[in-house]
């Protein structure tokens, strides 16, 4: 009996204090990557950025967050302020629940079950309901339009994010993220499925992006248009939450874009092999890439209107993905791969 | 078949557009156009065509190029130029002759349209560089333009 006492709570704790590890690293990360955005940003339309607080202005975003720590929460009186105060968590929640099956290193994984990938696309969908209580509950036109163009955008590019990673999974044969790259060693998933690869690539982009309701698919927020959106009522903390779900949801499309696409923690051409522990290095530094080119579009592209987002969904990416699987499905046939 | 073409000319003109904001995101440094104004007020220089506000240059020997015609006082559409002027006599032909004795200037009420530099025949008043306006008193936004005792320069109204 007390054996048993003992090694629950000892699971338990062992949880509670990895859950602190990521929420930890991911709150600074998620400042780290708002600083990046404002300096990436500043430099593609030729200005400095935030440079004033701490070097290279890396304190602005900590600022930031004491300053909305400090603000007031301010609420509309006719919300529904169970489902108006419950919305920014769900969205956070759900972001931070993707977390857990990331591999960042061979082992450093929290969460390493079977489903891997379908646990993802699954989880990064239910943020959405987390937008449409937000924008509902607010009682506000702006926010209610707002939620309603996240509902259509989201259903919409979930199927492409999906058909996109199923394409790739025809080569991995396994949903299990260690297991995908574990195939990996043979070359990364890019260049192991070549032409029909780099379409599911494609694809993959810009249908994340759009899930992450980031420019050009930004029309959920659409300043210009909405005021803010669905957060429009959000003030202090709780729109804090919004904004750091909406970038550790780029983090996230950008990690399973490495994972499936260019070879998770393998180094490139196993330069580092010996050194296991430069997984994360390799698996962080991708990511950044990734996150730089989604940064690259958000700064060059316009807003897409909703007609246009649902051309491009049902008239375009869905047509050519179904294609694909077929395409990558003769070519794994006619084992046509490109193995080392 | 504007299908395929459609994703073409769609895929080729945002790599297209991707391709300037990347040239500009790697010239960032060296092409930035804000200026980090209180640390650069020394080596800070405004632009050609920027309209600080409106002077009279004076050569060296005190010297400035107004006739006191007053085209710029007509020119100006709310009365931020007034020309006080006095006649006096032109030394070589003895005749009586229009002279400016004060050149006011009403920085305040400026709009900084240039019609008063577009009006002057002789390019007596010009556009200074000067942004930082700021004053403690009001009466500091009336200037006269034309430093005491100061003369026409000779031949500027032939």
């Amino acid at each position: 009996m007390t054996d048993l006492f003992t090694t629950y709570t000892g699971s338990v704790l062992q949880m509670l204090l990895i859950a602190a590890g990521y929420l930890g690293f991911f709150a600074i990360a998620g400042l780290l990557l708002v600083w990046l955005e404002r300096r990436v940003a500043a430099f593609f339309q030729l200005r400095l950025g935030p440079n004033r607080v701490g070097p290279f202005g890396l304190m602005q975003t900590i600022a930031d967050a004491l300053k909305l720590l400090s603000k007031e929460l301010t609420g509309t009186d006719k919300a529904d302020k169970f489902l108006y105060n419950l919305a920014p968590y769900f969205v956070i929640i759900t972001a931070l629940i993707a977390l857990a099956v990331l591999p960042f290193s061979q082992q450093i994984q929290a969460f390493d079950i079977n489903i891997g990938l379908f646990f993802l696309t699954a989880v990064s969908s239910v943020g959405v309901i987390g937008i449409l209580l937000g924008g509902w509950s607010s009682n506000n036109k702006y926010a209610l339009i707002g939620a309603m163009r996240s509902g259509v955008q989201t259903v919409s590019y979930e199927l492409s994010v999906g058909l996109s990673l199923l394409t790739m999974v025809l080569l991995t044969g396994s949903l299990q993220l260690s297991e995908i790259i574990e195939v990996q060693k043979d070359g990364w998933l890019i260049v192991q499925g070549h032409v029909p690869a780099l379409i599911a690539f494609l694809i993959f982009m810009i249908a994340g992006t759009a899930e992450t309701n980031r420019a050009p698919f930004d029309l959920v927020e659409a300043e210009s248009e909405l005021g803010a959106g669905f957060h429009t009522e959000y003030s202090g903390m709780k729109f804090a939450y919004f904004f750091l779900a909406e970038f550790i949801n780029m983090f996230i499309i950008a990690a399973i874009a490495v994972v499936v696409f260019f070879g998770g923690w393998l180094s490139p051409f196993g330069i580092t092999e010996s050194l296991p522990w430069l997984g994360a290095f390799w698996f962080l530094g991708k990511t950044l890439v990734i996150i730089f080119l989604m940064m690259w579009f958000r700064w060059t592209f316009p807003r897409l209107r909703v007609d246009q987002i649902l051309t491009l969904e049902w008239k375009y990416l869905l047509p050519i993905n179904l294609f694909n699987i077929v395409f990558m499905a003769v070519i794994i046939w006619l084992n046509l791969e490109i193995k080392f | 078949m504007s299908y395929f073409s459609d994703i073409y000319n769609g895929v080729k003109t945002l790599l297209q557009g991707m391709g300037v904001t990347g040239k500009y995101f790697i010239h960032a440094r060296k092409e930035i156009i804000t200026q980090e104004y209180p640390d650069n007020k020394d080596t800070l220089k405004m632009f050609d065509r920027f309209r600080g506000e409106v002077v009279m240059p004076h050569d060296e020997l005190n010297e400035h190029r107004c006739t006191g015609c007053q085209k710029c006082e007509i020119a100006c559409p709310n009365g931020s130029i007034e020309i006080i002027w006095d006649r006096g006599i032109d030394e070589e032909t003895g005749k009586k002759k229009k002279k400016i004795d004060k050149h006011i200037y009403h920085l305040g009420m400026c709009t900084m349209c240039g019609l008063c530099i577009e009006a002057c025949p002789t390019d007596a008043i010009v556009w200074s560089q000067k942004f930082n306006h700021a004053t403690l008193e009001r009466s500091e936004l009336t200037k006269i333009l034309n430093k005491p005792g100061s003369v026409v320069k000779k031949g500027i109204e032939d």
